[in-house]
């Protein structure tokens, strides 16, 4: 970060060997993936909007570390990174991307439209703030079923402003839902900075006349987001109700493909590149810490590669969806009745 | 001089209701602001306050007398100084009792349901193949019948839950929830704030997580600020996901025009519905179908708009006495067979259109008239046979005529039954404005069974423009 977030949190290193590596492996993965999805659009192969999330790595995988199988995630349209830290097949992901049969959603719903019943996650939204009521819904059905599962909302600074998000966290609050918001304050909502958008810029305290909890937390830092995360779920899923977490992070790409991002400067990305960086960052943790050397690390690179290529692959050989599910999943058919 | 009490109207649509008690007696002196009364309406018990001071002379509409006209002098009021004695009834009013111990008006919901006109006993099941022959049926109004679905539904299935604003405690701002609460809890009944997107796509989410919820807006009004949910959540996600995310939920909710409450109160959503992929959509006319097809709605796997009218809620028709009265969604029903000419209508208007086909018949002219029951998915097979015999073809809807389901029949009608048309449809609609609150501009806006008598007289060449 430009500037160190106010009561962001000090990162502790009482991680294990295995983790911190799981934890590169994710980051990895997700901006690999990222760079060649951005690469494919270029090449004309994935068309329409695609929001790469290379820069905010950290924060969907310290999260994910702290769910546990039946938990569900839903989150808006930067999503690629949610669906490959929830385990979606990175070849159906990417195989969406270029609107193929092989796609999560056979190619009907792209880059902003994958669900997957199977790893509790459950889109990939487009409209801004659309999934924070509908995360409010899957942590009312979990109260209303029984059992302790908790649902986590993502959305972004831009998302903040929407109306259906305080109406949300007012049934939340009100009764007590088992769901975790996480705003990932990228600082931008498109071209417009939080400041200009948002009288008040520290949003974890967008809760506060709904008496919901919230902290700012370093959303470059992944072990600051776990730390923070496990906290927050454990709330949630102890039935006290709901909890936000603002991440500050960052995205390094425009808003969308088309996006210049002349709204800032180059400098700025430069620093936080330089000296922010989620995936550097760790790297150099786990240097330091003699859990791996350099080559080691540019082993798992290497194999994080293979996988990105194996999807992109995949995706481009994966035929066009056949004529006749034009007509496919409009309506489901009725059983009886 | 004295003062006469009339009977109040308590909501926009109250046009009598039963004087269920007197809280003061004929010789208590009275201060306004003191509650005089109690008066059940077909929502609800109110009080009634007196406006004015003095002593209660005469109690001219006994406790418990039902059916009580808005505007009959139910007490006389004599002004201090005078001889309680002595005062009468300045005002006849319109339907004020004669005498003190007055006679119950014969109980008459309004808008009279035109079918009991027909009185024919064949009448409910005339084009209803699933109802059992030898089945009896229970009066019952379109909002017990409403009411009935959901419990049953609920009663049948542990996932199935109704949410919305005063649903609970208040037992339905329409009463269409009553008692609910009581039998299922507040897991199960759920009373939100007033805060129409949120708690739609609350519901969208919780079927999403597994559950079938039953999302009611106090009118489809207010669920503009839901709309958004409703289409791009509800009806889209199946498709965008390739088949992996269904969603069961039924949007229900009071349609199209009340009473003097205005533009912003007073619209037919069918067609803004009706135009979305993803969604059923279904509008009932009688209280029957209003509980099969609720119960279908509720059990589909798929998201349904479900549209009621309120106007319809206190009107009473025959209900089969099954156990699961359940019907299938996109089929239309024959209400009344002819041969001149077809009208075709939906909710409220099939009332009007059988009322018209009623004056027709006097004419000579031999109506036919379907109740499409379904918006989405619209049975135009059963319309097109219709009007393959009659020739001629009449649409009637509450809402506007632009863009609207009458032009989505008559398209599908020129286009499969050209051939046989003998004149140009004609299309009964609301006048193409906001809907006026002055009584004589709401009349003229809204379509009625004139409109319908005049648009089929004119497709059967009986009068020449």
């Amino acid at each position: 970060m430009a500037t160190k977030p106010k009561g962001a949190k000090k990162a502790p290193s009482k991680a294990s060997k295995a983790e911190l590596l799981e934890f590169y492996r994710a980051m990895l993965l997700i901006r690999r993936f990222e760079e060649k999805a951005g690469q494919l659009y270029g090449m004309g192969k994935i068309a329409g909007f695609c929001h790469l999330y290379i820069g905010q790595e950290a924060v969907v995988t310290g999260m994910q570390a702290c769910l546990k199988d039946r938990d569900q995630v839903i989150t808006g349209y930067r999503d690629h990174g949610h669906m490959l830290a929830c385990g979606l097949d990175p070849k159906g992901v990417m195989a969406e991307l270029t609107g193929r049969s092989g796609g999560l959603s056979k190619g009907k719903g792209g880059s902003m439209h994958m669900f997957s019943r199977e790893k509790n996650f459950f889109g990939g939204h487009g409209i801004v703030g659309a999934q924070v009521p509908l995360g409010t819904g899957l942590a009312f059905a979990n109260k209303y079923k029984g059992g302790d599962n908790v649902s986590l909302a993502y959305f972004g600074d831009g998302a903040a402003n929407q109306g259906q998000v305080y109406e949300s966290f007012n049934m939340a609050s009100l009764w007590d839902l088992p769901v975790v918001y996480v705003i990932e304050n990228n600082q931008y909502a498109m071209g417009t900075s939080v400041a200009r958008a948002s009288a008040e810029v520290e949003l974890y305290k967008r809760g506060i006349s709904f008496e919901i909890e919230g902290e700012a937390v370093d959303g470059m830092d992944v072990l600051a987001v776990k730390e923070a995360g496990e906290k927050a779920v454990k709330y949630a899923r102890s039935g006290k109700g709901p909890y936000i977490l603002e991440m500050k992070t960052y995205r390094y790409r425009g808003h969308s493909m088309s996006d210049p991002a002349k709204y800032r400067k180059r400098e700025e990305v430069d620093d936080i590149r330089t000296h922010h960086d989620p995936i550097e960052g760790l790297k150099g943790q786990i240097i330091e810490a003699g859990h791996a050397t350099e080559d080691e690390l540019k082993n798992i690179d290497k194999e994080i590669k293979g996988i990105v290529k194996d999807a992109a692959d995949f995706s481009l050989e994966s035929p066009e969806p056949d004529a006749s599910e034009l007509w496919t999943d409009v309506l489901r058919e009725v059983e009886g009745v | 001089m004295s003062v006469d009490i009339l009977m109040p109207a308590l909501s926009p649509t109250m046009e009598e209701g039963t004087l269920s008690k007197w809280l003061k007696k004929e010789g208590d002196k009275i201060s306004s602001g003191d509650i005089i009364a109690e008066i059940e309406t077909d929502k609800a018990t109110m009080e009634v306050e007196a406006v004015d001071e003095g002593v209660l002379a005469k109690i001219l509409v006994a406790e418990g007398t039902e059916g009580v006209k808005v505007n009959a002098v139910i007490a006389v009021l004599a002004e201090d100084g005078e001889d309680a004695g002595d005062v009468k009834p300045k005002s006849n009013g319109a339907a004020a009792p004669a005498k003190s111990d007055a006679e119950p008006v014969a109980k008459e919901e309004k808008p009279k349901p035109p079918s009991d006109a027909e009185a024919a006993p064949a009448a409910p099941v005339l084009s209803d193949p699933s109802i059992p022959e030898g089945t009896s049926f229970t009066d019952t109004t379109v909002r017990d019948a409403l009411r009935d679905a959901m419990a049953e539904e609920m009663r049948r299935d542990e996932t199935v839950f109704v949410m919305g604003e005063e649903v609970a405690e208040y037992q339905g701002a329409y009463k269409v929830t009553r008692e609910l609460l009581q039998e299922f809890g507040a897991r199960r009944v759920v009373d939100t704030p007033i805060t129409e997107h949120g708690f739609a796509g609350l519901g969208v989410g919780a079927a999403f997580g597994g559950l079938k919820p039953i999302v009611e807006f106090m009118t489809f009004n207010f669920a503009m600020q839901a709309i958004d949910q409703i289409i791009n959540s509800a009806a889209k996600t199946l498709y965008m996901s390739g088949g992996q995310m269904g969603c069961s939920i039924v949007f229900r909710g009071p349609n199209g025009a009340a009473s003097r409450v205005g533009a912003q109160h007073s619209q037919d959503y069918a067609s803004w519905y009706g135009h979305i992929p993803g969604l059923k959509v279904i509008a009932p006319y009688d209280a029957a179908d209003a509980k099969g097809l609720l119960k279908a709605a509720i059990r589909d796997p798929n998201p349904v708009v479900f549209l009621e009218h309120e106007l319809l809620y206190g009107t009473s028709f025959p209900v089969p006495d099954l156990e699961d009265h359940i019907l299938p969604i996109g089929k239309a029903a024959v209400k009344r067979v002819g041969t001149d000419v077809t009208l075709v209508g939906y909710s409220r208007m099939v009332g009007f259109a059988l009322q018209a086909a009623e004056e027709l018949a006097e004419q000579g002219i031999s109506a036919e008239v379907i109740d499409l029951r379904s918006i989405r998915p619209l049975d135009t097979a059963t319309v097109i046979e219709s009007v393959k015999k009659t020739n001629r073809l009449v649409t009637c809807e509450e809402g506007w005529r632009f863009m609207g389901i009458g032009a989505e029949i008559c398209a599908s009608v020129v286009s499969d039954a050209f051939d046989y048309l003998d004149a140009p449809p004609a299309r009964v609609h609301q006048k193409d404005v906001p809907l006026p609150y002055a009584a004589n501009l709401e009349a003229m806006s809204l379509p009625g069974v004139a409109d319908i008598v005049a648009a089929a007289r004119k497709v059967c060449y009986v009068d020449q423009e």
